[in-house]
């Protein structure tokens, strides 16, 4: 085990993913020089060199698609896209062509090619930076989404991705990239694991992502008003780990889910209908969700905040359930 | 067309010769059948059909050898047929069935094939150049010494892809050969009309991409200038952009009613029919007798029956694998 950045340990794991494999490589915008936009990538041109840490033009289609024909072509691609707000541009490549090649060619053509991008919002940089879209790519059958929220997942859910044989998607929360924590060495996790952050025997917080510390927060708040919740941190919207989510509910009877994309078509929609589906006879409430405000994100620091799920909204949420 | 020589043609010209025209006319009759299988309903779907640009695929695919890899579009089966995929592959996946080449899952539009790297149609206008810009890359980065041909229309020139894609492979110096077919029209849109420079060759040697427009009407041009390009970017001198400048008779797809083109127009093109021009020119040189025409149709036409049955002796997929090959193992 070591202590590091959320940062130093996507790091870690591409080091460590490049190092083993000389089919692994990096490329996205400003991912050699500059040291990556939020550093994750600081120093790896230097190990590297310039043919496997490879600066791009601003082209997110071609180079998200670039990526998908090297991996067709037997590489083990990493692309950065910088953020998920410019992954838009990418749709296309990330839709209609990493999600169906295998599918389309039956069978014959597998795209394993890891997409990292940085998500959410919080950090006042308005409608157009603010983004958190990971559930709409959640939605395509095709590819693996996966959202770590922790040091060690950072690390290990990465070094998994790289070693699975169809696309997966991480998005890591533009906030976490600072966060501290232990790491372990060199170990891929199972993509499609939820984990239990807390357990409680009242009510069942499901989250991801960048939710997960205020999530934890509220539980803490919660304790001290008397209410024991269990924290469900999803680490991959695809697959789902419906099985974790329908114990839990099946121990605490009441679930509140939590996600900072907006309520309407959100991916607290989804949780909740399989809760539904699998756990209805379980449920003393109804499912209740505390997801982001729905207004293109605000710059202001007081409106941003009032639109993102905050631990006193996820608490109030919960006692709303009882 | 560019065999009018004076000396007697050797044998291996001939063969080679009567190889192409043979192609030239396997897509067209194969297209034709597919034509009238889709107006018995036994092909559904989207079908776009080439006849008119054979020579594109024909020529083209001469300078390519199995290792290299192929990226075409939704109108690709003239580039699967020329690749070698087989005919009954292609016609099963058009009726739908297990034994097609993409089992059933891609129809006229996605027809793929490892054993050649066929790496399939892409039925996004512009979507496969990407691809094939990363296939070049794996290539460049593994130190292979072989060459990703990408085929796309000339509606794909106004797609934010192209431009991003021709910078890239220039920039990085990729073993990539691009081929425009440059049938005019983006669907019922007249390059004219959507395009301020219409020489799209151009475009790409302001990427600083060689270019050069050909008669894509005339194989033996594009066989030739295939030839040129791929011996350039097999040696490791970046990518190479051609222009083959051809037409499509038939509609867009099969329910195109054709209102933005005169009758005279594709019966001026018609009049530049790549398999006549391709006859008149082996004729002339002794290549070519009625008898022996005879004998090629014949052939092709077996072929394409021999298609027809394998599309209908085909199984369907059965429908407890309706969500086989969406990943590699169990599914998400």
């Amino acid at each position: 085990m070591a202590k590091m950045t959320y940062r130093e340990a996507v790091r870690a794991a591409m080091r460590e993913a490049m190092r083993a494999d000389p089919r692994v490589f990096l490329m996205g915008e400003d991912v050699g020089k500059y040291g990556g936009a939020f550093a994750v990538s600081h120093g790896l041109l230097e190990e590297f060199g310039p043919q496997r840490i490879r600066d791009t033009p601003l082209s997110e289609s071609t180079f998200v698609g670039a990526g998908i024909g090297a991996a067709l072509g037997g590489m083990r691609p990493i692309v950065e896209i910088m953020t998920i707000n410019f992954s838009l541009l990418a749709l296309d490549q990330i839709v209609n062509n990493a999600a169906t090649l295998r599918h389309m060619s039956g069978g014959q053509f597998g795209v394993p090619l890891v997409v990292r991008m940085a998500t959410g919002g919080g950090r006042q940089l308005a409608a157009q930076h603010s983004h958190s879209l990971e559930g709409w790519y959640a939605h395509i059958p095709g590819i693996k989404v996966v959202t770590p929220a922790t040091v060690a997942d950072a690390r290990g859910l990465l070094l998994a991705a790289l070693k699975e044989p169809d696309p997966v998607l991480i998005f890591e929360h533009a906030t976490l990239y600072p966060l501290e924590g232990e790491s372990e060495d060199g170990t891929p996790m199972e993509i499609g694991r939820a984990a239990l952050r807390r357990a409680g025997r009242d009510v069942s917080l499901i989250t991801y992502g960048g939710a997960l510390g205020k999530t934890e927060r509220a539980a803490a708040q919660l304790a001290e008003l008397g209410i024991d919740a269990e924290v469900i941190d999803l680490r991959s919207l695809r697959p789902l780990d419906t099985e974790t989510i329908l114990a839990s509910v099946a121990r605490t009877h009441r679930a509140v889910i939590v996600e900072e994309a907006w309520k309407s078509g959100g991916f607290a929609a989804e949780v909740s209908a399989r809760i539904m589906e699998g756990a209805f006879d379980a449920l003393d409430a109804p499912v209740a969700r505390v997801c982001g405000a729905e207004v293109p994100m605000p710059y202001a620091q007081a409106l941003e905040q009032a639109a993102l799920p905050q631990p006193e909204t996820i608490v109030k949420a919960v006692q709303g359930l009882f | 067309m560019s065999i009018h020589k004076t000396a007697a043609p050797s044998g291996s010209e001939r063969e080679h010769a009567l190889a192409l025209l043979r192609q030239m006319l396997l897509i067209r009759r194969f297209e034709e059948k597919a034509a009238e299988l889709y107006s018995a309903g036994k092909i559904r779907g989207f079908l776009h059909l080439y006849i008119g640009e054979e020579a594109v695929a024909v020529g083209a695919m001469q300078a390519l050898g199995l290792e290299d890899a192929v990226v075409a579009t939704y109108r690709e089966h003239g580039q699967a047929l020329a690749r070698g995929l087989p005919a009954g592959k292609i016609m099963a996946e058009m009726y739908g069935k297990a034994n097609g080449c993409s089992r059933g899952r891609g129809g006229s539009m996605h027809l793929f094939d490892a054993a050649r790297r066929f790496f399939g149609g892409y039925a996004i206008v512009a979507g496969g150049l990407p691809v094939a810009v990363g296939l070049a890359l794996a290539d460049k980065l593994q130190e292979r010494q072989v060459v990703t041909a990408c085929f796309f229309g000339d509606g794909a020139v106004a797609e934010g892809e192209f431009h991003e894609s021709l910078n890239l492979a220039a920039l990085w110096r990729l073993p990539l050969l691009f081929l425009c077919e440059n049938n005019l029209y983006a669907m019922g849109t007249a390059l004219a009309r959507s395009q301020s420079q219409t020489d799209i060759h151009l475009k790409a040697q302001n990427y600083n991409i060689a270019a050069e427009a050909v008669d894509g009407m005339d194989v033996l041009a594009v066989e030739a200038a295939a030839q040129r390009a791929v011996a350039q970017v097999r040696r490791g001198d970046g990518p190479y952009f051609l222009e083959l400048r051809t037409y499509r008779y038939r509609a867009h797809s099969m329910s195109d009613p054709e209102l933005y083109r005169s009758k005279e127009e594709v019966a001026q093109w018609r009049g530049r029919d790549p398999i006549s021009l391709f006859d008149a020119c082996l004729r002339q040189r002794g290549m070519l007798d009625d008898a022996a025409l005879k004998r090629l149709e014949t052939d092709v036409a077996n072929d394409v029956d021999w298609a027809v049955a394998e599309a209908e002796k085909g199984a369907w997929e059965p429908l407890a694998d309706l969500e086989r090959d969406v990943y590699a193992g169990a599914g998400a």
